[in-house]
């Protein structure tokens, strides 16, 4: 059984970083290449951004290039709308994805419809950062992962990197692709070290990869749940079980082809998403399931997800709404 | 600074294409020839005329829902504008617009937007990009009175004036937001005391019947936003004949307010003043009332005779 992380589709020269700096290196190198690239948002200036990932760059670009703008969410997706329409390459960060609720028409209504709804005449290159996840005992407001609902809406590319070297080549992907993309970092990963590949490297939008490869059973996961189900995986592994872990990249485009190819070679699949389970990436991997691979169905598609309720800020009950890998576990253990 | 005598002319003749476009489009709309809403521009005319003499053409420009008549002012082919109400693949949105999302990038009218006050942070947007390249362009933002009520105008506005974006922003005060009076929907029934709370020069009460007078003050704003110095803030007074979108009741107004207003109309008062400035005669305005019936029946034998989207029309442009 083999362990894959990314670095197996590199090839030249990695080194090793942290998912923040991967991202940051992704931004300064797409700046440095091209002068139609900004950035926008609360405290990415002369703070150097709530998570760091933009420290020095407005002191190397300028205030003109690294923008700090007021608390005013729906301005900053839509003044970033309006300028891709008018030819820049905007990079709007927001904070929190908690905050994004508030720039939602901006977002959906305004930017991901423009190219559609007046007949292919506008493009909207655009990119909206912003960090996700639990688990830092922030309390309700502060604690989503709602990033499938933004998945819903046609229009819109939803990137959700696990990886430092993915968040790299996805981001420089976001920032070159003419249409809008969300692009999720999750906040805990940020500390996360893997190798990164120097220079440009730069990965297709809306690919799912193979994170570990296994036989009995299909764990389909994407950003910080991909780094759970990894643990899972190797938990399993300790008693003969063996879990393929599918990282999705994406929640639009939704690649399910290397989910279908998994899922025919395991025949077993568990879904490991942390946010609710209704109306959800699960709910959604299980339903293509069915459709496309029904013959190949040994069990049921199980869910491993936040339960449902809002998340409280005392710490071991936080956890214990959150998927962990012994949930993980136990849900594998249940269909095979 | 005054409009040139061809301009004024040329005015006269726009303003009546967009008085017929319209009330064809109310007939055609109850025939079942246009769907969805329509929202009518009528009494309104002026306005978009005098911002096409104000501006250059290659400034921005961008409204909202009630986009008629700035899309033909910017000179939006009439005849696609039609086809976008008839839902034709030759409709300037290809027929996925409709009525409140005609544009065209190439003249830099950026829509026709339907969400109340969502296109006011893309116009700071817009000029952040001209302003960012050292292009010295200026927007238009035009909107009713009713967005200056919602979160987006503030946060558009706060940002425009912290970053001396070179936006005109104009309230064309029709005096309902739909159907509830400025009065009754505003804190200040002044707009334009909301704009100087951002600290922005702004002119009050322009008067929206008057073309030369709203001409000038559009003139002088845009050569403002243009200086370098930031943002304008214009509230034009102005008066819509017809409902909020087809099928308004009218219950807070009465008939009697409607018939007075329309005593004060844009095209009339037009007329009359190139009359009594030698500027034209009766016969050519009884031609030019010609020319734009002609222009507007031909706009709709054009869309009738045009193909509906093909199927596979549908999945086209989701992305780019």
């Amino acid at each position: 059984m083999s362990t894959l992380n990314s670095t197996s589709a590199m090839s030249g020269e990695t080194v090793t970083k942290t998912f923040r700096e991967a991202i940051s290196d992704a931004l300064w190198e797409e700046m440095e290449r091209d002068e139609s690239i900004f950035l926008m948002g609360e405290e990415i200036g002369v703070w150097g951004g709530t998570y760091a990932v933009t420290r020095g760059f407005h002191d190397h670009f300028g205030e003109n290039r690294v923008r700090d703008t007021p608390i005013a969410e729906q301005a900053i997706v839509g003044a970033a709308v309006g300028a891709a329409l008018n030819g820049l390459r905007p990079v709007a960060e927001i904070m929190t994805i908690n905050f994004l609720f508030l720039a939602l028409d901006a977002l959906i209504n305004h930017g991901a419809k423009a190219h559609y709804m007046f007949g292919g005449q506008f493009t909207v290159p655009m990119v909206v950062r912003t960090t996700t996840g639990g688990g830092r005992q922030l309390g309700a407001t502060h604690s989503h992962s709602p990033e499938h609902l933004f998945a819903h809406f046609p229009g819109l590319i939803v990137s959700v990197p696990s990886t430092p070297a993915d968040a790299k080549g996805l981001l420089k992907a976001a920032i070159r692709d003419d249409n809008p993309v969300l692009f999720v970092e999750h906040s805990t990963l940020y500390q996360t070290r893997g190798q990164v590949p120097v220079g440009d490297y730069v990965l297709p939008l809306g690919k799912a990869d193979v994170k570990r490869e296994g036989t009995d059973v299909t764990l389909v996961s994407y950003a910080k749940m991909v780094q759970v189900s990894l643990e899972a995986a190797r938990e399993l592994e300790k008693e003969g079980i063996s879990a393929e872990v599918v990282d999705l990249r994406s929640l639009r485009p939704l690649d399910t082809e290397l989910v279908m190819e998994s899922f025919k070679k395991t025949n077993r699949c568990v879904v490991v998403e942390e946010a609710h389970a209704l109306y959800g990436v699960g709910a959604e991997v299980a339903a293509r399931v069915q459709e496309e691979a029904f013959d190949w169905m040994d069990a049921p598609v199980k869910r491993v997800s936040t339960e449902d309720v809002p998340l409280p800020y005392s710490r071991d009950l936080e956890q214990s709404a959150l998927p962990d890998a012994r949930k993980i576990v136990k849900a594998v253990k249940e269909i095979l | 600074m005054a409009l040139t005598k061809d301009q004024s002319l040329e005015a006269y003749r726009l303003m009546k294409v967009i008085r017929r476009f319209e009330e064809k489009c109310a007939e055609l709309y109850a025939a079942g020839d246009i769907g969805g809403f329509l929202h009518l521009y009528i009494g309104q005319e002026a306005i978009a005329a005098a911002a096409k003499y104000a501006l250059r053409e290659d400034d921005n420009i961008i409204t909202a829902y009630r986009d008629h008549g700035v899309a033909l002012a910017r000179e939006l082919p009439t005849n696609q504008v039609m086809a976008e109400m008839f839902g034709k693949s030759t409709g300037v949105s290809k027929g996925k617009g409709g009525s409140m999302h005609l544009a065209n990038k190439s003249k830099r009218f950026w829509g026709g937007w339907a969400i109340v006050g969502g296109h006011l942070p893309l116009a700071a947007g817009l000029a952040l990009a001209d302003q960012y390249r050292g292009d010295d362009r200026v927007t238009l933002a035009l909107m009713g009175d009713g967005s200056t009520n919602i979160g987006y105008f503030h946060e558009a506005l706060n940002m425009a004036a912290v970053w001396k974006l070179p936006v005109v922003w104009l309230v064309e005060n029709n005096q309902y937001g739909m159907g509830t009076a400025v009065t009754r929907a505003s804190a200040v029934s002044d707009i334009t005391r909301k704009a100087e709370a951002y600290g922005m020069p702004c002119c009050m009460q322009v008067d929206g019947m008057d073309l030369v007078a709203t001409y000038e003050m559009i003139k002088e704003a845009a050569e403002y936003a243009r200086s370098g110095q930031g943002s304008f803030f214009l509230e034009v007074v102005t008066y819509r004949y017809r409902g909020h979108s087809m099928g308004d009741p009218e219950r807070y107004r009465s008939a009697h307010e409607v018939e007075e207003k329309k005593a004060d109309d844009p095209i009339i008062r037009w007329a009359a003043y190139l009359k009594e400035n030698k500027i034209a005669t009766a016969k050519k305005l009884a031609a030019l009332d010609q020319e734009a019936e002609d222009e507007v029946m031909a706009a709709i034998e054009f869309a009738q005779n045009s193909p509906f989207p093909e199927p596979e029309a549908l999945y086209e442009n989701v992305y780019a």
